[in-house]
């Protein structure tokens, strides 16, 4: 038993907070994060160079990390930042090419790690909430290819990237998890409509339409109509990843409340002299060693081969960060008072991306109901 | 990173279930699980089953007769004697004071009363509480006053656990008029059976009768039983409440009333099928689970900060609030889940050896007696709320 991190992970940890903190400020953040893109493409190469999606990936698929602990590692710091640059994308994307690739898509990997191309899941759509099966996008053969037609909904910067894995149905009924089928799509296909909007937490993301968007062969990604496992273990790496940086960020919401309550004065004294206030501070405080612990028991159990352990420690997690994730975020506002609720803090930037990490890959009711089904069998 | 429990940690752990296996009474244990009440001979067996095996003062250094066990270790025998169904170690002697004595105490303390811990030879009990001192402790109003080679002590104590029990009483008490609250407390050891000494049973919500009053009228104290120094027993009193807390969570009793949780939700019906399908109970049953796995984490990362040199101050209630409140509510999903079988209070059943039809499942006999007597979880050894003001203190820095 051992909590403490390798001497690489901490080197690399290290280096992006310090990267964060210093190219990441408050100001910076919120001015692309709302600005036109969405993100800063300079900033997400200087993070490729740092290594930081290389760490995501294990050495045979040409990065150098990959493990659960890295993945939680790289994204704690970019929650302590709320760096919106498209981590997340790419880890989704490239640990289902790794997963389930021919060489030709594998070596699609160089392009995500290097930074050069954007990658976006698009697996939600405009009638669904949250389930993995639930896929209403129909994929036809036609000749030696493909047509997908189809909408799917809050594709995370899905009107900046530059390859698209985009579920579809090639078999069965709407909530069959058989049938379900992965295709790599470039951001550029014909037939491919877009619109694309800001997020209330900074970012994008876009509503795409696929309407007869023709494909070859070579889009298909593992086998036909079995998708749904390699959806599931990407999806499973994005919920580590969102529960590490929900872990980042609530570091960061709660220093930012404790100072305030050390400094901000009422009655002739700092507020955090009442009781009433010390005691939920103390609440939180335990609320977020949980949450810490959580995202520990995820990151150990990702790379084991037990699906229903792997799979119920995640959901445990994004139940758990989902619940304190708000938690957090509404204590915090609340302990701030009205200063709380201004966009000037970055206090309340935390709050929001807090509350929409729980809107992301399942929320907390989602992932507790996952988490008892799983443990019926 | 690694959650893993080492090979030697697990060939550990395999040598106290071989040991459960083969030393815990099965009577005894299954008193455990069904939640009855246990006597004092229970106790003071199996006391002497871990005396003999060594491992009964284990957080004692091995000079005293301690094992000489981690953090690690500990935690690994408390949460298999839990999931075994063996009793909790009555913690007064041997895990409270037994530490401030080896501490604390002289030579000739220590010669004289760690060996007699040990052995049974005296049963200890807490003489810490006061009508007027609760969670303000340092507010105890109990005089020991000096004369010749005598305290004479006067006063009342109170929620004295298993007192009734005992013949010995360690206690705090006020040696000084003069000095500040805090410096004015001193520590003694009392004989039960000195004149002037008087039990009182208090009967709990639950019917049981395991706490009691203490009244001191004029008894007469040797002063070589005062531990430490004259007017310092405040810092004794504090050592002995953060004292090797890192088992405080009780994840161990927890998992295993989880997992007898989960039995008893399997076995009885609602609407044609197991409580543990019913949606709404289901979800209050993953809902503690999920917080237990975590809190088993937040356990382990705090005992292994331990090992590498840290104290467990205030992380200790953390543990403590969080631990107290997961147990409280698995016991009362055990409570909700008999339905209206919660209802009867069968005083017999409370006990070994009551042989009559159980109303509604058996389980039910101790449902409702365990949930409310469990309530104490998150008032003793210092409030929640009193946890709080630590942490708020001693990590807030509030």
């Amino acid at each position: 038993m051992n909590f403490t991190h390798t001497e690489d992970r901490r080197m690399l940890a290290d280096s992006l907070n310090r990267f964060v903190t210093e190219q990441y400020g408050s100001e910076f953040r919120n001015q692309t994060a709302y600005g036109e893109q969405g993100f800063s493409p300079e900033r997400w190469q200087q993070f490729a160079e740092l290594g930081a999606i290389g760490a995501l990936f294990s050495e045979a698929d040409g990065g150098f990390g990959g493990s659960g602990f890295d993945i939680a590692v790289v994204f704690e710091s970019l929650g302590r930042g709320l760096v919106t640059e498209p981590f997340l994308g790419a880890l989704m994307v490239g640990r289902a090419l790794a997963a389930a690739g021919s060489e030709a898509q594998k070596a699609r990997l160089a392009e995500l790690i290097e930074g050069s191309t954007v990658a976006a899941l698009a697996h939600d759509e405009p009638a669904n909430h949250y389930e993995l099966s639930r896929v209403s996008t129909l994929a036809e053969r036609q000749g030696d290819g493909w047509v997908i037609s189809g909408a799917k909904s809050v594709v995370l910067f899905g009107d900046q990237a530059g390859l698209l894995l985009v579920s579809a149905r090639t078999s069965g009924a709407l909530d069959d998890e058989a049938g379900i089928s992965l295709f790599l799509v470039p951001g550029d296909a014909a037939g491919l409509q877009c619109r694309g909007y800001g997020r209330i937490d900074g970012g994008h993301a876009a509503e795409l339409v696929f309407d007869q968007v023709r494909l070859g062969a070579d889009a298909l990604l593992g086998a036909e109509g079995q998708g749904l496992a390699t959806l599931e273990h990407a999806v499973g790496y994005g919920v580590l990843a969102l529960c590490a940086e929900a872990v980042g960020a609530m570091d960061v919401a709660k220093q930012a409340t404790l100072e305030y309550l050390q400094t901000r004065k009422q009655f002739g004294k700092p507020i955090g002299s009442f009781q009433a206030l010390q005691h939920r501070m103390a609440d939180l405080l335990l609320e977020v060693e949980q949450a810490r612990s959580a995202v520990i028991n995820a990151a150990a159990a990702i790379d084991g081969d037990d699906r229903i352990a792997r799979e119920r420690a995640l959901s445990a997690a994004k139940f758990t960060i989902g619940r304190i994730g708000t938690l957090v975020a509404e204590e915090s506002i609340q302990l701030h008072g009205g200063i709380g609720m201004t966009w000037e803090l970055p206090l309340s930037h935390y709050a929001k991306r807090l509350v929409m990490v729980d809107h992301q890959l399942g929320d907390e009711d989602h992932h507790l109901a996952r988490y008892m089904a799983l443990g019926r069998d | 990173m690694d959650l893993n429990f080492t090979p030697e940690e697990e060939a550990f752990r395999a040598q106290v279930r071989a040991f459960l296996h083969d030393k815990l009474p099965a009577r005894i244990a299954n008193k455990v699980k069904a939640g009855q009440r246990l006597s004092k001979a229970d106790q003071d067996e199996w006391h002497a089953i871990l005396n003999e095996r060594g491992w009964y003062a284990n957080h004692w250094p091995q000079e005293w007769g301690g094992p000489g066990w981690s953090a690690v270790q500990k935690f690994i025998f408390d949460h298999e004697c839990a999931l075994a169904g063996g009793p909790r170690i009555v913690p007064f002697g041997v895990n409270m004071l037994g530490p401030v004595l080896i501490k604390y105490g002289n030579e000739a303390q220590k010669r004289y009363w760690l060996p007699r811990i040990l052995s049974g030879a005296d049963w200890w009990c807490q003489g810490y509480s006061e009508p007027g001192a609760g969670s303000d402790l340092a507010a105890i109003k109990t005089t020991a006053v000096r004369e010749g080679d005598h305290y004479i002590v006067n006063g009342q104590k109170t929620w004295t656990t298993q007192g009734q029990h005992a013949n010995m009483i360690f206690c705090l008490v006020r040696t000084s008029k003069e000095a500040r609250q805090q410096e004015s407390i001193s520590f003694l050891l009392v004989d039960m059976n000195s004149p002037g000494v008087e039990l009182r049973p208090i009967r709990t919500l639950d019917g049981d009768r395991e706490v009691n009053e203490v009244f001191f009228t004029d008894v007469k104290v040797p002063v070589e039983n005062l531990v430490g120094e004259e007017n310092k027993g405040w810092t004794y009193a504090k050592y002995l409440l953060t004292y090797e807390r890192t088992g405080i969570a009780g994840v161990g009793l927890s998992v295993a009333a989880l997992e007898k949780l989960k039995l008893i939700a399997n076995k009885v019906h609602k609407n044609g099928r197991p409580l543990a399908q019913d949606p709404l109970f289901a979800t209050r049953m993953a809902k503690v689970q999920i917080d237990l796995e975590n809190m088993k984490t937040t356990n382990l990362r705090v005992i292994a900060a331990v090992a590498g040199g840290g104290v467990p101050g205030a992380e200790s209630s953390m543990l403590k609030i969080r631990g107290t409140e997961i147990r409280q509510e698995i016991l009362s999903l055990i409570r909700r889940a008999m339905g209206p079988h919660a209802l009867p209070f069968i005083e017999e059943a409370q006990y070994e050896g009551y042989a009559d039809e159980p109303v509604g499942p058996k389980e039910a006999a101790t449902a409702a007696a365990n949930y409310f007597n469990y309530r104490k979880l998150s008032i003793f050894g210092g409030s929640n709320e009193i946890q709080k003001n630590i942490i708020s203190k001693m990590i807030l820095g509030l």
